[in-house]
């Protein structure tokens, strides 16, 4: 039962694209996706910072039911200033812009982006589009709530309105690009022998979520510029007073905003399936499956928006419909998780702290993705819509699976980012208090959503207390789950030990080269002869082939 | 309601058991493929964990069968998941016949409601026991939304159309409503209290505290000389507008050819916009009330017209189709 593996001390590669060239105009003139993925790595983290700080004083505004931390006023911009933070400008980018940036290109082994001077303006667009976000933030703030719903937004509101609107207009160009980005690269850079069948589920992932960027942005953004219009010359888009029409609006704004949802989870259910099988050192369970899946998802998720507005008066017919085909695309996450669960089976599976994080992610998602089930009925929707109910679900989605899979992303590649290891035993710890602290601050708000209490509210009658000081507890203790990998991460790259090129081993084309990379990525380009995750025929990872097989079984367990 | 905490919210409508009986079955099928899944991967993270540096998993690519299963087994579910939601949504969407109408306005941040008498009631709305209840919903400003737990129903209430909700209240006792949609600073605080009264306690309140109000049919009649309304829509039809005896309820035919009924949206989008659907053989000359009628002064003239349903239509001068006056003349 000994070992084959010896212990060996790693050095650093003498040269990588970190010290390839030194000084902040390297940084800001960058045309090296892993460099421009770093920039993102900054920006998304100074938001995230941001709308976690609103989401502390929401959360601590709502101990009490008369509510003591804000005034209404206060607290109706802390939501909105919240959703609007994390969505647009962390959630959206965060796993395509750092991840999908530094490693597509990698994962199909190719030098770079098929553009690396749009890529780089992608990030500017979205410095800009950030500026014109934090104006408003700071100049009156926003009261909308993240959907801007008119005629709330377009002539009600005395906030700051139009800067935020400019701001996400301006943003949405920097996803178009990065979609079209990565749609080219994959089609036209893949290494040889690197077949659609042969790539890593990550990029089908991001190939699926670029879909939607590319289909999607263009019509929240003109949506928003409408608000704008309307708001600054007075033309009746949405307004009824002039002849516009507030359902479509939400029609519009929904078009997009519900595929939004899939380009935060497509991404990290890309980075739970190579996390998987890389810890379970086997194929994935049903490859085509988890591929087609991806793209069912984006297809359909086109096709389910109005499932928001069951109760804005829509035609009953509609209902139906949006009701019927958001039950459709339950089905496609359905069969991703049976498949991540199968393919545990008769693996080799170990406890490293990436592997928690996937693990992580499908329990949370898969609570996120059966209440969906609950409010894409029609008859239950009456009762639990715009209640604590839905801010639960979409919370189980968007942070239990979208920054479980981040998080996990980021623990999984960093790595082969920084070169370096963080220490493994605080990144368990911290994944156990983050999936913890989750549970305790959501989980409850269904409970509230059932009992009726809605959303938005800045106060609550006494019945609820019990439950939101629950919640508000939770999350004290997921806040402590955040600032832990915040914190040994960034330790980690001075102090952390050296990892090498494929320290867990994972059997993707990004971990054939050194770690941190160079510039160029590979030294010659690699040739494909392999199929994904395929650890039986892969003597170069070092690991002893067929050793499952011979493995005595642990009956005893 | 006042109690400590419950984790159940009060049932005092004919929706709730509804509502609550699908949340049991999707909890129940949710429940099920949960514990499935989580009770396989903690089981196989234990039993497949690894026991040596250097051991691989063994190779299996996928399974057709199993993939089958997985995906038309949830998908049956879906659907008898999305069956029964619809039917009680369509039951909700679509009011039974002979409803007890109230008519309710929300704006920033208040919901007012009047009774069939007239009865003006603001954050407070009483109902009888076992009636089916319909309220008609209109906005002044922004949406809102009609939210009463207790019956697990709600209603977005839009500015510039109306929207309709029903319930038939099973329990009597003082159940929370709140405002769903967020509607700006005060969204918060625009709630107040459905009072359930058994029906003959309904009655005494109505009749106790009538008061000076004026019914809707009466204000509605009072605007309809006081905006000059009557001096073209004449009963007898001889006006430069059409009679709007009947109308109310019947099709409609327009200039280009085509019908349309009329319900309250028409009869509101007609005062409003009165150039949108222009009756058969009649010019647009009326002039638009945009922003000089309240919701509520629309209503009430709404009231008002859909009193003159039971009016007797002349023989010429009337707006609606010819089947449709034909059966409304024979009433």
């Amino acid at each position: 039962m000994s070992s084959q593996t010896l212990p060996i001390t790693h050095e650093m590669p003498r040269e990588h694209y970190l010290n390839a060239t030194y000084g902040i105009r390297s940084w800001l003139l960058t045309t090296d996706h892993k460099r421009i993925a770093l920039l993102y790595l900054a920006s998304v983290t100074f938001f995230f910072f941001i709308g976690g700080l609103f989401a502390t004083m929401i959360r601590i505004h709502l101990l009490t039911p008369a509510g003591f931390l804000v005034t209404p006023e206060t607290y109706n911009k802390l939501f909105t200033m919240h959703g609007v933070a994390m969505i647009f400008f962390f959630l959206i980018p965060s796993i395509p812009a750092v991840l999908g940036n530094f490693l597509v290109p990698m994962m199909i082994g190719a030098k770079d982006l098929a553009y690396p001077k749009i890529n780089l303006l992608s990030w500017y667009i979205y410095l800009i589009g950030g500026g014109f976000v934090l104006y408003s933030f700071s100049t009156g703030g926003l009261d909308t709530g993240w959907t801007f719903y008119t005629p709330l937004s377009s002539v009600y509101s005395n906030s700051a309105v139009t800067p935020a609107v400019i701001g996400i207009f301006i943003n949405g160009f920097s996803s178009i690009l990065t979609g079209l980005n990565f749609i080219v690269t994959i089609h036209t850079m893949r290494a040889p022998g690197l077949t659609w069948f042969r790539l890593p589920l990550f990029v089908w992932a991001q190939y699926a979520t670029s879909i939607i960027f590319i289909l999607g942005t263009p019509v929240i953004a003109i949506t928003l510029l409408l608000v704008g219009l309307e708001r600054m010359f007075h033309l009746g888009f949405f307004n009824p007073a002039l002849g516009g029409d507030p359902i479509l609006f939400q029609h519009l704004f929904w078009f997009y905003s519900h595929p939004a949802v899939y380009i935060m989870i497509l991404p990290a259910m890309g980075v739970v399936s190579e996390i998987i099988p890389t810890f379970a050192r086997k194929p994935i369970f049903g490859y085509t499956f988890i591929a087609g899946s991806s793209i069912a998802i984006a297809v359909i998720g086109f096709v389910v928006w109005a499932h928001h507005m069951f109760l804005t008066g829509e035609s009953v017919y509609a209902a139906l419909a949006f009701s019927l085909l958001s039950y459709l695309v339950a089905i496609p996450s359905a069969v991703k998780v049976f498949n991540w669960t199968a393919t545990l089976y008769k693996g080799s599976v170990s406890y490293d702290t990436p592997m928690l994080y996937a693990l992580g992610f499908i329990g949370l998602f898969l609570i996120g993705g059966l209440t969906g089930l609950f409010l894409a009925c029609l008859g239950l929707d009456i009762h639990i819509h715009d209640t604590y109910f839905v801010i639960a679900h979409f919370h189980y989605i968007m942070v239990g699976g979208a920054v479980m899979g981040y998080v996990g992303g980021l623990h999984f590649w960093w790595p082969k980012i920084t070169g370096k290891l963080y220490p493994e035993f605080l990144a368990r710890i911290a994944a156990m208090v983050l999936f913890v602290g989750f549970n305790l601050t959501f989980f409850p708000q269904f409970i509230l959503g059932y009992l009726g209490m809605p959303r938005r509210y800045h106060m609550y009658p006494p019945e609820f207390q019990v439950l939101n000081v629950m919640s508000t507890a939770g999350a004290s203790i997921l806040a402590l789950g955040y600032l832990l990998p915040m914190i040994y991460l960034t330790w980690s790259m001075r102090y952390g030990k050296v990892a090498g090129p494929n320290p867990w081993p994972a059997t993707g084309l990004e971990w054939q080269t050194t770690s941190p990379p160079p510039t160029e990525n590979f030294d010659v380009t690699p040739v494909v002869d392999w199929e994904p995750y395929d650890f039986d025929h892969r003597p170069d990872l070092g690991l002893t082939a067929g050793a499952g097989e011979l493995a005595p079984s642990h009956g005893d367990d | 309601m006042q109690s400590q905490m419950s984790i159940y919210p009060d049932q005092a409508s004919n929706f709730a058991p509804q509502v609550d009986a699908l949340m049991i079955f999707i909890t129940g099928i949710c429940l099920f493929f949960a514990v499935a899944v989580t009770v396989a991967i903690i089981y196989f993270f234990f039993k497949y964990r690894r026991t040596h540096a250097g051991e691989i998993g063994k190779a299996i690519h996928g399974d057709m069968r199993l993939e089958a299963a997985w995906i038309v087994v949830p998908l049956m579910l879906s659907l008898c998941m999305f069956g029964w939601g619809a039917v009680v949504y369509v039951n909700f969407r679509v009011a039974p016949k002979d409803t007890l109408d109230i008519y309710v306005v929300g704006k920033q941040w208040m919901f007012k409601a009047q009774q069939p008498n007239g009865l003006r009631e603001i954050n407070e709305l009483h109902v009888p026991v076992g009636r089916d209840v319909r309220l008609i919903l209109g906005s002044e400003d922004v949406i809102h939304d009609f939210f009463v737990p207790a019956f697990r129903v709600k209603m977005d209430v839009m500015p510039g159309r109306y929207n309709t909700m029903w319930f038939r209240p099973t329990k009597a006792g003082r159940y929370h409503f709140f405002c769903a949609q967020y509607c700006g600073t005060n969204h918060a605080k625009m709630g107040g209290w459905v009072t359930v009264m058994e029906a003959p306690e309904y009655a005494a309140w109505l009749s106790g505290s009538t008061g000076s109000e004026l019914s809707p049919v009466a204000a509605g009649e009072k605007l309809f000389t006081e905006k000059a309304c009557v001096t073209c829509h004449i009963s007898d039809g001889t006006g430069r507008a059409p009679s709007l005896n009947g109308v109310y309820g019947a099709n409609v035919l327009l200039s280009d050819g085509s019908t349309v009924a009329a319900d309250d949206a028409y009869i509101r989008e007609s005062i409003l916009n009165p150039a949108a659907k222009v009756v058969a053989r009649y010019q647009p000359i009326m002039p638009t009330f945009q922003g000089q009628l309240t919701e509520e002064q629309i209503l009430s003239l709404t009231s008002y017209i859909k009193s003159l349903q039971s009016q007797p239509v002349p023989a010429k001068g009337y707006g609606m189709a010819p089947a449709a006056a034909a059966a409304a003349g024979k009433k």
